[in-house]
């Protein structure tokens, strides 16, 4: 072994064990910091939606409606969860393994705007949709749309035109006075939230409820009535509650409440759930795949190319190593698309090698010397090596935007994957392979030809001798 | 071995027998698009407690329409989970409202419970109708951005060979050569077994093409250094041919990888990515083909500017 070749080896041999150190780590910790595979939501199961903002929102008004929705992400309790800013007026969600995901939406995207209103001595029942002078326009739910649409004898629903007089301003509403509360004692056994108003909120509703006692004073969150309470004495400090049938409920408009309202109204523009099942099976399927698809490129490269086969098969089991070490430290998440293109990129890592060994094959029929065929191969493979590689990290970049200006995370996987292994494969097919070739080369023992397979391509009768 | 470029019209013509009944299919079905380019929702419905005989069609479209989705498409089929068969279905419908989804996911759920026993939803996707006409429109936009920029890098790249703009215009044809195959077997296969285009097609689709420019690279790189190292009394013909035979060992074997990598991922990669990897073949293929049997021949076209003699030589 000489002094050239012991840097690169050292250097392979440095990143090889600090990858496998990685990839193998125990307990997934690696000096402290968590490297588990971090899977997608194909993989793992989940949720990821898409949504709108409701009318025309600038900037501002969009990432503070991100963090108030990733702050009610963490209330949910949901690991790993993304939550992104998309264009103008939309934004992405993403909740790995959450276990009910229609509430999560629900609670996520509910704006969460509390309101007392003047309804001039009415009563308005629980569950009423009605227009308040904060939100003079809101919608009805789908659901009493559908059960009219389904009953031609009813008229078409429409919300009672009267608009209410807000008492109080969401924005007043004191966050960290925000709690549940589930009584203990028998006679209120419904779980409850309580909540507080301050600064001009307060005060309005005090000076509210002094003049009104014994009349009712509605609740409303998010246009629809929660409860007709009546007033019994000045509302002092502006503190009040909701009590709610189920604790669910109550943890819904908790954590609603808590985290602030959102300052625009989302629509769900596309959506897409995975089972923990399904995804479970997917990993299983991949794996078995990919396995599969190592084994039976590592037989075809040795028996086809013999030793420098064999070597190129090393350097694919580091491709991987390494390869996984970089998913597992940046993270980069998992997704069955991806391991799509990881094992894709195995046949293109192979690639490289294939090209370089075809023309060591013809230098050693030139009767080079191994060396020199070794360093020719090398040489005269690169430009098609670099050429092609070039064209594909092009697509992959084209991919990614692509997947990019329409949230599919999916797509996006497949194509950091794949430039991922482009640029690895550069590594290992150029520096690595090159390497081991160059240090068995030395060795007179793996001169025997039967090594390399020089005898049969078709082209041997039409080269002329140089 | 000189008949790999001499015999260029016959490989011409078997690239035409292949794309014809494609093109014909799509000009009369078009493809059969996915929720990601159409619009709707695609719901995968497990019922734990049934067997397939126990489901209908008609039975489950008409839960559906009575919860505000009329005209669903129902397939029945049963899948192995664990060991267990599970009859599931999968359910195609418009797309979920964008106000209220939640609610009719669990009203949909909570009527097939009441008829079925446990259902479980194992996978649910919906689109709505600016986001699948977005991404319509960033399909297109994404081929040609892939066409254009390697016709830039080909010339780029080749800019030391003579007329450098040829290679790339050649690449790009082999190139539409493989993706009109692609785009004709889906019509074939969408027409016959009811194959999808969704962003799985498109992620097949470029992948295709980054491929098939990739072997077309390989051989054109062979071109460049031959014609650099040319010897007396050598045509350009010739060099094109004795580059394609150089490099035939490597573009069959790497095929070879491919098509054992995505084999193993076709049989044993589970469902989900079985149309991906159905296409990724089918381009592959296609992409070997054209790389070594019309890349390169088209340069020599070009070279001898052929196409001047096409009419008279029929007429002769």
């Amino acid at each position: 072994m000489r002094n050239r070749d012991i840097t690169p080896f050292l250097f392979i041999l440095l990143i090889t064990a600090l990858s496998s150190w990685i990839t193998f780590a125990p307990d997934n910790t690696w000096l402290g910091r968590d490297v588990s595979v971090r899977l997608g939501l194909d993989l793992q199961g989940g949720t990821q939606v898409l949504m709108k903002a409701d009318g025309i929102v600038d900037s501002e008004v969009m990432s503070t409606a991100a963090t108030v929705i990733e702050r009610r992400v963490n209330g949910l309790g949901v690991s790993e969860a993304i939550v992104q800013l998309s264009g103008e007026d939309r934004i992405i969600v993403e909740l790995p393994g959450v276990k009910d995901p229609e509430k999560a939406i629900e609670t996520l995207r509910g704006t969460g705007r509390l309101e007392f209103i003047d309804t001039k001595g009415q009563f308005l029942n629980d569950g009423t949709v009605v227009r308040t002078s904060g939100n003079p326009d809101p919608k009805l739910p789908q659901a009493t749309l559908d059960a009219a649409a389904a009953d031609p004898n009813n008229p078409v629903p429409s919300i009672d035109p009267v608009i209410y007089q807000s008492i109080t301003d969401g924005r007043d509403l004191d966050t960290r006075q925000v709690a549940l509360r589930v009584a203990t004692d028998s006679v209120s056994s419904r779980p409850a939230v309580s909540f507080a108003f301050i600064g001009q909120s307060a005060n309005d509703l005090a000076t509210f409820t002094a003049a009104n006692i014994q009349k009712p004073m509605c609740i409303v969150l998010d246009n629809t009535v929660v409860s007709c309470p009546v007033v019994q004495s000045a509302l002092v400090g502006g503190s009040g509650e909701i009590t709610t049938n189920t604790r669910e409920d109550a943890e819904k408009i908790l954590n609603q409440l808590k985290y602030g309202s959102l300052p625009v109204s989302l629509s769900i523009e596309s959506s897409r759930t995975v089972s923990a099942t399904l995804g479970a099976n997917s990993v299983q399927a991949s794996i078995v795949a990919g396995l599969v698809g190592l084994i039976v490129v590592a037989i075809f490269m040795v028996v086809y190319y013999r030793l420098p086969g064999l070597l190129a098969t090393i350097a694919l089991i580091i491709y991987t190593i390494i390869i996984f070490a970089v998913h597992k430290l940046v993270p980069i998440t998992l997704t069955l698309s991806g391991i799509a293109g990881f094992i894709l990129s195995i046949g293109l890592a192979v690639d490289a090698n294939v090209l370089i060994f075809a023309r060591l094959k013809e230098e050693l029929r030139n009767k080079r010397s191994f060396l020199r065929a070794v360093e020719a191969g090398f040489d005269e493979a690169w430009p098609a090596i670099r050429d092609s590689s070039a064209s594909t990290l092009i697509t992959s970049a084209i991919l990614f935007l692509f997947g990019n200006s329409f949230g599919v995370s999916l797509i996006k996987g497949f194509a950091l994957t794949l430039a991922l292994g482009i640029l690895l494969n550069l590594f290992t097919a150029v520096v690595v392979t090159r390497t081991f070739l160059r240090m068995v080369v030395r060795n007179e023992s793996a001169h025997a030809t039967w090594l390399y397979e020089v005898g049969s391509d078709p082209d041997v009768s039409e080269q002329p001798a140089a | 071995m000189k008949s790999i470029v001499g015999l260029r019209y016959v490989w011409f013509i078997i690239s035409l027998v292949v794309i014809i009944p494609g093109a014909v299919f799509f000009a009369l079905y078009g493809l059969r698009t996915g929720i990601d380019f159409a619009g709707g929702a695609l719901w995968d419905l497990h019922f734990v407690t049934k067997q397939t005989s126990d489901l209908n069609t008609d039975d489950i479209a008409n839960v559906f329409k009575a919860n505000g989705f009329d005209s669903a498409q129902v397939q029945i089929s049963a899948v192995k989970i664990d060991g267990k068969e599970v009859a599931s279905a999968v359910v195609r419908t418009k797309e979920l409202s964008a106000t209220n989804p939640e609610q009719q996911q669990r009203d949909i759920l909570d009527a097939l419970t009441k008829q079925y026993g446990e259902v479980r939803r194992e996978s649910l996707q919906s689109v709505g109708p600016t986001v699948s006409g977005e991404a319509t429109r960033s399909a297109a936009i994404a081929v040609l951005g892939a066409c254009l920029a390697i016709l830039i890098y080909m010339t780029l790249a080749f800019n030391k060979a003579p007329n450098p703009f040829r290679y790339g215009m050649c690449a790009l044809l082999a190139m539409l050569h493989d993706v009109l195959v692609v785009l004709g077997v889906a019509a074939i296969l969408g027409y016959a077994i009811g194959l999808e285009v969704d962003a799985y097609f498109l992620t097949a689709l470029l992948t295709v093409i980054s491929f098939s420019v990739h072997d077309t690279i390989v051989v054109f790189d062979r071109i460049r250094e031959n014609l650099a190292h040319r010897r007396a009394g050598e045509t350009f013909e010739d060099i094109v041919n004795h580059s394609i035979v150089q490099t035939l060992p490597r573009s069959l074997n790497t095929q070879l990888t491919s098509i054992f990598t995505l084999m193993a991922l076709l049989l044993f990669g589970g469902a989900t990515i079985q149309n991906l990897v159905i296409i990724l073949l089918v381009g592959l293929i296609s992409g070997t083909y054209s790389s070594i049997f019309n890349a390169a021949q088209l340069l020599v076209v070009w070279e001898n500017r052929e196409w001047q003699h096409w009419f008279r030589r029929q007429a002769a």
